[in-house]
């Protein structure tokens, strides 16, 4: 891998062991294993219908499995979603606080802290913006200093980026790449999105659908910085794209 | 696509190395220099483009906006008023004019008696709502967040929300006799059900992504009550609220107005009373007067702020 990591392969940020979850008769995940390193990114990718939400709702705990085990040595994941999510009745800046004081930081230290996490994710100055008041972007890197706020080895995130317009959601993957460098947590990224996949990603996993079973895996050589454009960024997903695509047709066909 | 390395790096360095940006005719930032100094120009570009600039109504245009037409609407009925008597489509004992009405509030105002009126039944209604907040609050979020509780007294209370208050008075007599207690009851028993309602609306409305972001950042049990549950659901629960008052404004108006002794003292459903008693068609009307500007003045000054504010906090309010 490139010089960015800075965390080396000590212990693991989520061990997802034999997983298996059903809905009542219908099976959604089947036999999932997939170990996070520390500081590792990994991206999920799947068609609709493979569970990847749902594995990230089973890691951040806040469903059980019907099978296996997950182990977070961590504590609890931080987790972000494709809506902001972020509380409408706080600024900015008391989104952060509440996830500080429920991180059980004490009152006097929480303002200077969420300011460090607001310039972390260049929002110097949003303390007092009210949510509605912030650009989808902005929003959702208020919603990523929410998650850091956690001070969480793990951050678990569930399309982030998918309600974004192109060039936002391209200045936020260099943002995100950037914040995992500097912080050093460990990602578990879930997307369809081939390409954003390839371009954040240390190690890709290829899921089935129907019910959710990893397909393949890909460790992502690229150095970082990588752009969305790069050759070998397209090249890896072209790749990806057609293994995909055989997951997808396979249910075509009965 | 060019890629510009501006200045040299060392081995472990973390920071993104390209400096050039996705949109290539983007201002570069001003003096803004070090590390993923371009991207820090290119996204406060995004955000000042994507933010939109809200802007309070100045206060005279709001004025004229917001208080003209009502002024409008109470000088037409009054005008309406004067016509009527002016016609003399009734007796003037049954029908006074607006200045009759006037000079029999300034009487009560000289005797001295009227501000001590209004406040016994403000000062009940208003310890009687807290104690129906008091009590309607946990009701409320029992309800809402206990399914066996919900499927037991949900639908009686919203029954009871239909029944006027006034049908309790006889009971609360017969049980309390001519005292406080029979008022105060009255009063809870118009309030609570309303207050218990809202809240209960308003964490049926919450958005249940808010729910799962608080549990993912820990709020869970009580904390998670305090800090996201009731939070989320003010707004609902602003309205409950508001109606909560509104019911305990009339079931005390109700109760004063049935149950009189002189232990009670005279509040305003008192001096209403006082009024039918003499034929003082003029002090009648003067104190529903009264009553009506005690439930728009408490609306007013109280609760269109709070929600006000609940509302534009949130984004709601155009």
């Amino acid at each position: 891998m490139t010089a960015t990591v800075t965390t080396a392969k000590t212990g693991a940020a989520a061990r997802i062991a034999h997983v298996s979850k059903a809905f009542g008769a219908q099976q959604v995940l089947d036999d999932i294993s997939i170990d996070v390193a520390d500081g590792e990114f990994v991206t999920l990718l799947g068609a609709s219908g493979c569970g990847k939400s749902t594995l990230l709702n089973l890691v951040a705990g806040l469903d059980a499995p019907t099978a296996g085990t997950i182990e977070v040595p961590g504590g609890r994941p931080a987790l972000m979603f494709q809506e902001h999510a972020l509380f409408p009745w706080l600024t900015a800046g008391r989104n952060i606080e509440l996830a500080l004081r429920m991180r059980g930081m004490a009152k006097a230290d929480r303002p200077a802290e969420a300011e460090r996490l607001l310039e972390l994710v260049r929002l110097k100055g949003a303390h007092r913006k009210r949510v509605h008041e912030l650009s989808g972007g902005m929003r959702q890197r208020v919603a990523l200093a929410r998650a850091l706020a956690q001070d969480s080895r793990l951050l678990l995130m569930d399309e982030p980026f998918a309600a974004l317009d192109a060039i936002t959601r391209d200045v936020l993957h260099e943002e995100l790449t950037r914040v995992w460098a500097q912080t050093g947590v460990a990602v578990l990224f879930v997307t369809h999105n081939v390409r954003e996949a390839v371009r954040l990603a240390q190690r890709v996993v290829l899921l089935s659908s129907r019910p959710g079973r990893i397909a393949r895996e890909w460790e992502v050589g690229i150095p970082q910085p990588r752009r969305i454009e790069d050759a070998d960024v397209a090249g890896l997903s072209v790749e990806i794209t057609e293994q995909l695509r055989g997951e997808i047709r396979r249910h075509g066909q009965h | 696509m060019a890629s510009t390395e501006t200045q040299p790096k060392s081995e472990g360095d973390l920071t993104p190395r390209r400096e050039d940006t996705v949109a290539s005719g983007a201002p570069a930032a001003p003096a803004r220099g070090g590390p993923g100094g371009d991207l820090a120009g290119l996204e406060a570009g995004l955000d000042a483009l994507d933010t939109r600039a809200t802007t309070r109504t100045p206060l005279p245009r709001m004025l004229r906006q917001k208080a003209l037409p009502p002024l409008i609407a109470v000088v037409l009925v009054l005008a309406l008023w004067q016509a009527a008597f002016a016609l003399h489509l009734k007796p003037d004992y049954q029908l006074p004019s607006p200045l009759m009405v006037w000079d029999a509030l300034a009487e009560e105002w000289y005797k001295g008696t009227i501000l001590g009126v209004v406040w016994q039944s403000v000062s009940r209604g208003a310890l009687g709502f807290v104690v129906a907040l008091v009590i309607g609050t946990p009701l409320g979020l029992l309800v809402a967040r206990v399914r066996p509780v919900r499927a037991a007294i949900g639908p009686i209370l919203s029954g009871l929300q239909s029944l006027p208050s006034v049908a309790w008075v006889p009971a609360a007599i017969i049980w309390f006799g001519l005292t406080d207690a029979t008022i105060y009851a009255v009063v809870l028993l118009g309030a609570v059900p309303s207050i218990a309602n809202g809240l209960v609306a308003g964490v049926d409305r919450i958005d249940p992504l808010h729910l799962r972001a608080g549990k993912v950042i820990g709020a869970t049990g009580l904390r998670g009550v305090r800090h996201v549950l009731l939070p989320a659901a003010l707004p609902g629960y602003v309205a409950g609220l508001k109606q909560g008052w509104a019911f305990s404004w009339r079931s005390l108006m109700a109760a004063e107005l049935i149950a009189t002794s002189p232990e009670l003292g005279v509040g305003l459903g008192r001096l209403l009373d006082t009024g039918r008693s003499y034929q003082d068609m003029p002090l009648v009307l003067g104190a529903i007067l009264l009553i009506l500007l005690v439930g728009i003045g408490i609306e007013l000054l109280v609760f269109a702020p709070v929600e006000r504010r609940v509302l534009r906090h949130r984004g709601l309010l155009r």
